[in-house]
């Protein structure tokens, strides 16, 4: 059955997706592999997605954040030190099943804990912040030939900024104001008489009309439809989501359970629309750092450096926790407060880059990371190109 | 009173005297504070940026003194600049409007019951209104007089026309542009002649169909068709436009009389005369004296009214009327009464000269004691915004964005425009909507770092508190839309 048939079957009006899309032309690029990065922003806990429940530093340090197998838990054991946040139901069934793994105490090299300046290195692909314009993803999407890539996200990100062969694509605009900025407005309030008063009742009034999970079934929507630009034969190549709210310096048990669960129904919208094309996909979930080790008192955990890399799709060969575990007790921490980061982020995406795309891995780190001297590891993360 | 560290090197380091008690210190000792260059304290800038003009570009710097600044700036206005040149003029504007509604009058009287077709006035209405409303906000972003331009919008607000009916959603804009725009940097006479003659006014305050009820027009007429005399364009004339109140009922009917004939043509009782146009009718005209502000004033045609107007223009009611106004504008919401006094003294002893009483509120110490004194109008804050961003007006849906916050532009529904008090504006549900709309106006602003720009736009002004959540914004759209929600940004 062609691609096309079975697409009218499948998605009725979603047929002929990519022909839809203003920016794209309808070109068939010589790749069969489709990649989707997925950009956490606000620096996703790490430890909080997959918790080493078996340390007891890590309970410790945790305390009633802790997570941990078993019925009140909150968390399914991976495996004798790991265990996978509970909302993550989809991305485990995946990891039984080999499609997914994950790689923890992944950094940059800049060390920074802001926002900002990370976010700028995690998707400019330099070293420091501000010293390139252009992203590692729109470097990636030049060396393949008649590739092209899609952002369905408002703004085009600096991660996919620098390629001709990029198109954006919302399909509503997001009414909802999102829950960090809803928080961080009432803060730059806390002073001033008016606003503050004013700002009390406003917040009444959106308690009344919020729909606390539109932005989760956003997310999940944009992903259906990413795999469906993403699957047409003649589409993208690439395609960017990203993801707001991580940033849990307060709340973190019921916010994380509410953004994984979000993560988790985004993954799995890929995997439904991707079709037969999840066998090539890969799925990358990407932050900017990670958080403290500790608690911090407000029920919520204050910046940190190494945090989690969450790999799914037909290509990965997964089931497993990839990491150089360095631990979470006191005298291991990287200044005395984070997870000691073990994986260079540009090095793991270089290695799983060139494999996935099958190119090669020198090639591949001069393009998307020029100014870095890559230690490659972690080979066969991925299927390779050709394999199957 | 410690500056507090006011340090001119760039970045985040803006430590804020405290607004208390920096008011308190002005009250006590104000010729003090007049004595006191406004740059020492740090936030003259600010007020020269975006209280006395529209709001900061990121590249504005202002040199030296403040109040200089704001009156050189002047010398760059221009009343047509291209976005204005290749508007339609209201004369030919009005004159299409008026043929097609009448057509379309006419159809509907003779035509099938079945004609469903919809009126073509209607549309072309809008598609002036809508191309008068890009203009207005492209020359707003663009200017670099804008102190001029906010001039223009506050005369545009206090001889106000609203776009409630189709005719006048053609014609709104017009008025500004053909009225006002001329006339901001010369005799408030003129400025008042050229707005009450324009065709806008007219037809808004009905003045259009006030017929004399001894004039030709009506003694010719049969009982049957309604003509009489309408208060409507006298009764705002005296109560907002100019004296401000104060003047007895008699007085209004007086203007009314005298103002009979003013008219505009086309219109439905004056269809034979070129339409568009203003048009003195004697026929319509009530004929005799009129008594009005203590004076009288003989039969003179189109004069007579002229007359009054000029003479009304010089009022000392219209006087502390306009400079109430001004100083509510450019200093507080309860400006102080010394500064209004002062003010109105400038402009009965210039006869009216518009620049002399700018030169007299810019050079106003009152004006340079607060900071961030007043809220911003939905208008105000929208032209901010997009000139901090410098997103092109034409790819940002602003119009739905004002209507949202209650502001739609050029339909307040009242002669009396819209209200100049933070109350107006300041309430949970806007204050939400500005939120949003600041999340959108970032996604469309791309990749800007607000912590750079924040200091350059709010110079002095920036509160640590602000510039840390800004800093510490989850991503880069984020920490714009904080910026543009800021208690610093959110008044000028």
């Amino acid at each position: 059955m062609s691609m096309i048939g079975r697409r009218e079957v499948l998605a009725g009006t979603f047929a002929h997706a990519a022909l839809m899309l203003p920016g794209i032309r309808l070109a068939r690029a010589e790749t069969e592999r489709r990649l989707v990065v997925i950009v956490l922003r606000g620096a996703m806990d790490g430890l909080h997605m997959l918790a080493p429940y078996a340390e007891p530093a890590y309970r410790t340090a945790r305390r009633q954040l802790a997570l941990g197998p078993g019925e009140h838990g909150g968390a399914v054991k991976l495996d004798g030190l790991f265990a996978l946040h509970a909302s993550l139901v989809r991305t485990a069934e995946l990891f039984a099943r080999g499609d997914a793994l994950f790689v923890h105490a992944v950094a940059s090299q800049y060390r920074s804990r802001s926002h900002f300046d990370a976010q700028d290195v995690l998707e400019s692909g330099a070293l420091r912040p501000y010293a390139r314009r252009d992203g590692w993803a729109a470097r990636l999407v030049n060396l393949l030939p008649h590739g092209q890539a899609l952002s369905l996200t408002p703004v085009l990100p600096l991660l996919l900024r620098g390629s001709a062969e990029v198109a954006t694509y919302v399909p509503y605009a997001d009414e909802q104001i999102p829950e960090d900025l809803l928080n961080r407005v009432g803060a730059m309030y806390d002073g001033d008489d008016l606003l503050h008063d004013l700002w009390i009742d406003a917040l009444e009034i959106q308690r009344m009309a919020d729909d606390r999970d539109s932005g989760g079934r956003r997310l999940q929507h944009l992903a259906g439809l990413a795999g469906h630009f993403l699957a047409d034969d003649r589409g993208p190549r690439v395609a960017v989501l990203e993801s707001h709210g991580w940033d849990t310096h307060t709340n973190q048990v019921v916010r994380l359970k509410r953004k994984l669960a979000n993560l988790d129904s985004a993954v799995a919208a890929l995997k439904s629309s991707l079709g037969a094309e999840w066998s090539q996909s890969l799925i990358l979930a990407l932050t900017e750092f990670g958080r403290t080790v500790e608690t911090n008192g407000t029920g919520g955990t204050d910046h940190g450096t190494a945090s989690t890399v969450l790999m799914a799709g037909g290509a990965v060969r997964g089931g497993r926790v990839i990491a150089d575990w360095p631990g979470v007790s006191p005298r291991t921490l990287l200044d005395g407060r984070d997870l000691k980061p073990t994986t260079d982020m540009q090095a793991l995406l270089t290695m799983v880059v060139s494999e996935f795309f099958g190119l090669d891995p020198g090639l591949v780190g001069r393009n998307l990371f020029p100014d870095s001297r890559l230690a490659l590891s972690w080979q066969g993360l991925v299927v390779g190109r050709g394999t199957l | 009173m410690p500056c507090g560290g006011c340090s001119p090197t760039a970045g985040l380091s803006h430590v804020l005297v405290p607004f208390r008690a920096v008011a308190s210190e002005v009250e006590m000792a104000s010729e003090a504070a007049a004595a006191m260059d406004s740059a020492t304290l740090g936030y003259g800038a600010a007020i020269a940026l975006n209280r006395f003009g529209l709001g900061a570009r990121p590249r504005d710097r202002v040199e030296g003194s403040s109040q200089a600044w704001v009156l050189e700036c002047t010398l760059a206005y221009r009343a047509r600049p291209p976005a204005a040149a290749e508007l339609e003029h209201s004369e030919p504007l009005l004159g299409r409007f008026l043929e097609a509604q009448h057509k379309f009058r006419e159809r509907r009287r003779a035509g099938a019951p079945g004609d469903v077709r919809p009126n073509p006035a209607a549309g072309l209405a809008a598609e002036a209104y809508s191309l008068q409303l890009q203009a207005r906000m492209s020359m707003a972003v663009d200017s670099s007089a804008s102190f001029v331009e906010r001039l223009v919008h506050f005369w545009a607000n206090h001889f106000a026309v609203s776009a409630d009916k189709a005719i006048l959603r053609a014609l709104a804009g017009t008025l500004e542009f053909e009225a006002i725009r001329p006339n901001v940097l010369g005799r408030f006479s003129d400025l008042l002649l050229a707005v009450e003659r324009h065709p806008a006014m007219l037809i808004y305050l009905d003045q259009a169909r006030s017929i004399g009820p001894n004039s030709q027009m009506a003694q010719r007429s049969d009982s049957s068709r309604s003509l009489g005399l309408n208060e409507n364009l006298a009764r705002e004339l005296l109560e907002l436009h100019t004296l401000g109140g104060g003047h007895t009922q008699e007085e209004v009917v007086e203007l009314a009389l005298a103002l009979t004939g003013w008219t505009v043509g086309g219109t439905k009782l004056f269809r034979q005369f070129p339409p568009g146009r203003f048009a003195f009718r004697p026929e319509a005209h009530e004929p005799g004296a009129r008594r009005c502000v203590g004076r009288r004033y003989a039969e003179a045609g189109e004069a007579q009214a002229v007359a009054i107007l000029n003479d009304l223009s010089l009022h000392p009611s219209t006087a502390h009327n306009v400079s109430l106004k001004l100083a509510r504008h450019f200093i507080a919401d309860d400006p102080p009464a010394r500064v209004v006094r002062r003010l109105a003294t400038v402009f009965l002893r210039t006869g009216g000269d518009l620049p002399a009483v700018y030169r007299a509120l810019v050079e106003a110490p009152e004006a340079w004691a607060v900071p961030l004194a007043k809220f911003k109008s939905p208008w105000e804050w929208m032209v901010s915004a997009l000139r901090a961003l410098q997103i092109p007006p034409h790819t940002f849906p602003f119009r739905s964005g004002l209507s949202d916050l209650g502001q739609p532009a050029w339909r307040s529904k009242s002669p009396a425009g819209w209200p100049d008090r933070k109350e107006a504006w300041a309430a949970p549900h806007a204050l939400l909507v500005r939120v949003r709309l600041a999340k959108k106006l970032a996604e469309e602003a791309g990749l800007r770092d607000a912590r750079v720009l924040a200091p350059g736009i709010l110079p002095g002004v920036l509160q640590r508190r602000t510039a840390a959540m800004i800093a510490g914004a989850e991503s880069a759209t984020h920490a714009l839309a904080l910026l543009l929600c800021a208690p610093e940004f959110l008044r000028r």
